[in-house]
């Protein structure tokens, strides 16, 4: 398959980037958070969505979905990335859709995708325990009880957390920490007796809780796919979550970029323009390569996620780890070339160097990806 | 089941049936590669019969038209072919300067007859090109270049100096930049001229580099006669004939190394270094470079991807080649580094049997040149951020 868009992705990509830089600039995120809004996001916002068919993108047509694929997701990730819009897309348009669509029973399908394609519904997924991403660490016990299971432990920025209205829980039926088997996806309600959630705003002043699970009473109906074997799934979906993530830290890079090199372009200092500057010239442009080369590894990334997911491993470690260690340098590179004015608050720049921050630790940094490569080509 | 699926599996076939076992493994050496050319020989049988096979399906240049011995694939043809090559690790027949540089230049700025004459001796290997472009006072400022050409008649009279020519000692024939209207601003004076190597006045001298090996050579011209008929595109034109065959230069040389091919980076320093329990390479900080290494690489073959399908959707800059061969040959410095730390002491050892006559170490200097030919690294950024991004300034 050819690395280009097709026509359809383009138009797709033209009616997001028509939506989100009309109604959600880099100012939508600022007013949110300058005003501590209680949501964080846009409820209207996210209704116009929608209507545009973008929560249902990756839902099955039968449940009111398009059906599309991760290269469609990724290409709506990719300009939320340009204007850092506060979004439950990438919580319940793209893992929870993924979740449910792969792992749902008939029942769960019918109860819940028609409402994550209308809208209606939120999710969240809960995986991380301590500082790093360490899946396969998750320790959270799930110990059976009576009919189903009680849930026992802690997860921590489980993004969108704060406004779910489901959260999708990896926790411990069996095996050990560092081991994937005995691992199993539960649907929770987090309204449900013993959940505690705790909104924490990051530094992005983007949405993420704290939730502690005290002894949550699940029905054994509310697993999601196998007992003990939800590993598979649950790096299924990690995987999708992680090209969304590189999705938006290109689009990001490639805006903070362009920012840049407007800049450059722009302001005079010894009688000249600073884009004159060889020194100056030479680091946009291995930035400039740089991100031509992420993007092309996450468009291959999210190609081979369609194509055969549990081939797809290699090439989104490869995509996670390369656009997260541009986006850094983009974010970094931004804020030294716009000098004093890249610290200012009342610039942009600093925004993206924030989101930049968070993204690359969603789902694992680029040290993690590198030595998941290196695991599996056995060094 | 789509033409291109089974184009797909014909060639699979195809090539399942007629290449040779030997020709699915790297080269190993330099006289492991066939360049084609009048006095060539071929190194073994396999290389012969692969390359003979390959010949006569006109896939030593897929793409090119039938009519000057190409094999008239389309886009996704070309890409199809090269991923089942690919596949089988399969090397490439023939390697040629005609191919890569001056090939795509004849196809665009050759008359008929250029093309009717040069094509098809390039696709049958029958003629081997060398490049006249550098000059001991033209590097990087490439377009200063003083050989000059005067006319005579119905000739030019060649004089001057060239330098870095690759191959120039085994080459038969030269695409050669000389200055033919001295008066004329610096990139408007220069013409792109075709002569024989064996021509009165022409003589060669190999350069020893530090890797011991004489890849380059200096190459002189004292009073060579060449018909005006000769010159490629327009007289006093030739700049652009040169800008173009350049983009072609540098995605050649963007695509050096051994991306993809063979066993991971890490398995090889494994050899020399050791693994502990776990599997892991017994030096956590050589495991993080060549993990990190690794990822740049696989992105950079994406791109490598990309490049090309970008090409095909009409959506590429066309100064992007100089992106890519500033990122391509900067990788493959760090490969060799890599490879040479890895190595340790073995990887020392410049005239022994086992170190296969220092194989290792001579590769590693040989790719110091990289980001020198062709066009610095330097002059690369500087041509991305000029062209691409439109900075400011000379």
């Amino acid at each position: 398959m050819a690395l280009v868009l097709t026509e359809e992705q383009s138009m797709l990509r033209d009616s997001a980037r028509g939506l989100i830089s009309d109604k959600a600039p880099v100012s939508h995120l600022r007013q949110l958070r300058d005003s501590k809004d209680a949501t964080g996001f846009s409820r209207d916002l996210w209704k116009s969505f929608a209507e545009m068919g973008f929560s249902g993108l990756l839902v099955p047509e039968e449940f009111g979905g398009s059906g599309l694929g991760c290269v469609e997701a990724g290409v709506v990730m990719e300009e939320i990335g340009r204007t850092l819009m506060p979004s439950p897309f990438l919580s319940t348009g793209v893992l929870a859709a993924s979740a449910l669509t792969r792992g749902g029973s008939a029942a769960q399908k019918a109860e819940y995708l028609p409402k994550v394609s209308a809208g209606s519904l939120l999710a969240a997924l809960a995986v991380d325990e301590g500082a790093k991403h360490r899946p396969l660490q998750t320790a959270m016990q799930a110990t059976r009880a009576g009919n189903g299971f009680r849930l026992k432990g802690a997860k921590a920025l489980v993004v969108d957390g704060h406004t779910a209205d489901l959260l999708i829980v990896a926790a411990r039926t069996g095996g050990s920490a560092g081991e994937a088997r005995g691992i199993t996806l539960f649907l929770v309600n987090p309204r449900a007796k013993g959940v505690a959630t705790e909104r924490t705003i990051m530094v992005d002043a983007h949405n993420a809780a704290r939730i502690e699970f005290d002894n949550v009473e699940i029905d054994a109906d509310h697993v999601l796919g196998e007992v003990d074997s939800g590993g598979g799934l649950l790096e299924n979906l990690l995987n999708i979550g992680r090209g969304a993530v590189a999705s938006e830290m290109v689009g990001l890079s490639e805006e903070v970029f362009g920012r840049t090199v407007t800049y450059l372009k722009e302001r005079k200092q010894f009688g000249k323009l600073i884009g004159e500057f060889q020194a100056l010239q030479h680091r946009a442009a291995e930035l400039y390569v740089d991100i031509e080369i992420s993007r092309a590894a996450v468009m291959k990334a999210l190609q081979a996620l369609d194509a055969d997911i549990e081939k797809a491993g290699s090439a989104v470690a490869v995509a996670k780890a390369k656009a997260g260690t541009t986006a850094t340098r983009a974010v970094q590179e931004g804020v030294q070339m716009h000098g004093g004015m890249g610290m200012t608050d009342q610039f942009d720049i600093g925004f993206f160097m924030k989101r930049a921050r968070v993204c690359e630790e969603l789902f694992g940094d680029a040290n993690f990806h590198a030595d998941q490569l290196a695991r599996a080509r056995s060094y | 089941m789509s033409d291109l699926e089974q184009f797909r599996n014909e060639t699979r076939a195809w090539l399942e049936a007629n290449c040779p076992p030997e020709m699915r493994k790297p080269a190993t050496s330099d006289a492991d590669v066939f360049w084609g050319g009048r006095n060539t020989k071929f190194a073994s049988e396999a290389q012969r019969v692969w390359f003979e096979r390959m010949r006569d399906k006109g896939w030593t240049v897929p793409d090119w038209p039938r009519e000057y011995g190409g094999g008239g694939l389309d886009g996704a043809e070309h890409k199809v072919l090269r991923e089942e090559m690919a596949r089988i690790g399969a090397r490439s027949p023939l390697s040629s300067f005609g191919i890569w540089m001056l090939g795509p230049a004849l196809l665009k700025f050759g008359n008929e007859a250029q093309k009717k004459e040069h094509l098809p001796k390039i696709a049958a290997g029958l003629i081997r090109w060398c490049q006249g472009y550098s000059e001991p006072n033209a590097g990087s400022d490439l377009a200063s270049l003083q050989t000059r050409a005067e006319g005579d008649g119905d000739d030019f009279i060649i004089n001057g100096q060239k330098i870095w020519t690759s191959y120039a000692n085994y080459a038969d024939w030269i695409f050669c930049l000389v200055r033919t209207d001295p008066a004329a601003k610096k990139h408007d004076g220069i013409s792109f001229i075709l002569f024989d190597m064996a021509s009165k006045g022409v003589s060669t001298k190999p350069i020893l580099l530090i890797s011991g090996y004489s890849p380059f050579c200096e190459t002189f011209f004292d009073n060579v006669r060449v018909p005006k008929s000769h010159v490629v595109g327009t007289v006093n034109r030739g700049w652009d004939v040169a800008k173009y065959l350049l983009q072609h230069e540098r995605a050649m040389i963007s695509d050096t190394g051994q991306r993809g091919i063979g066993r991971p980076l890490g398995q090889v320093a494994a050899d020399s270094v050791g693994s502990d329990g776990a599997g892991r390479l017994d030096d956590a900080v050589l495991r993080s470079k060549i993990a990190s290494f690794e990822v740049d690489e696989a992105a950079f073959a994406a791109v490598a991807e990309r490049a090309v399908d970008l090409v095909k959707a009409g959506q590429s800059h066309p100064a992007f080649s100089s992106a890519m061969k500033y990122y391509g040959t900067e990788l493959n410095k760090r490969r060799h580094e890599i490879l040479m730390s890895a190595g340790g002491i073995d990887a020392l050892e410049w005239e022994s049997e086992r170190s296969r006559g220092g194989a290792r170490p001579r590769a590693w200097l040989r790719t110091k040149a990289n980001s020198i030919e062709g066009g610095t690294s330097e002059v690369m950024l500087g041509i991305v951020a000029k062209r691409i991004l439109d900075l400011p300034g000379a």
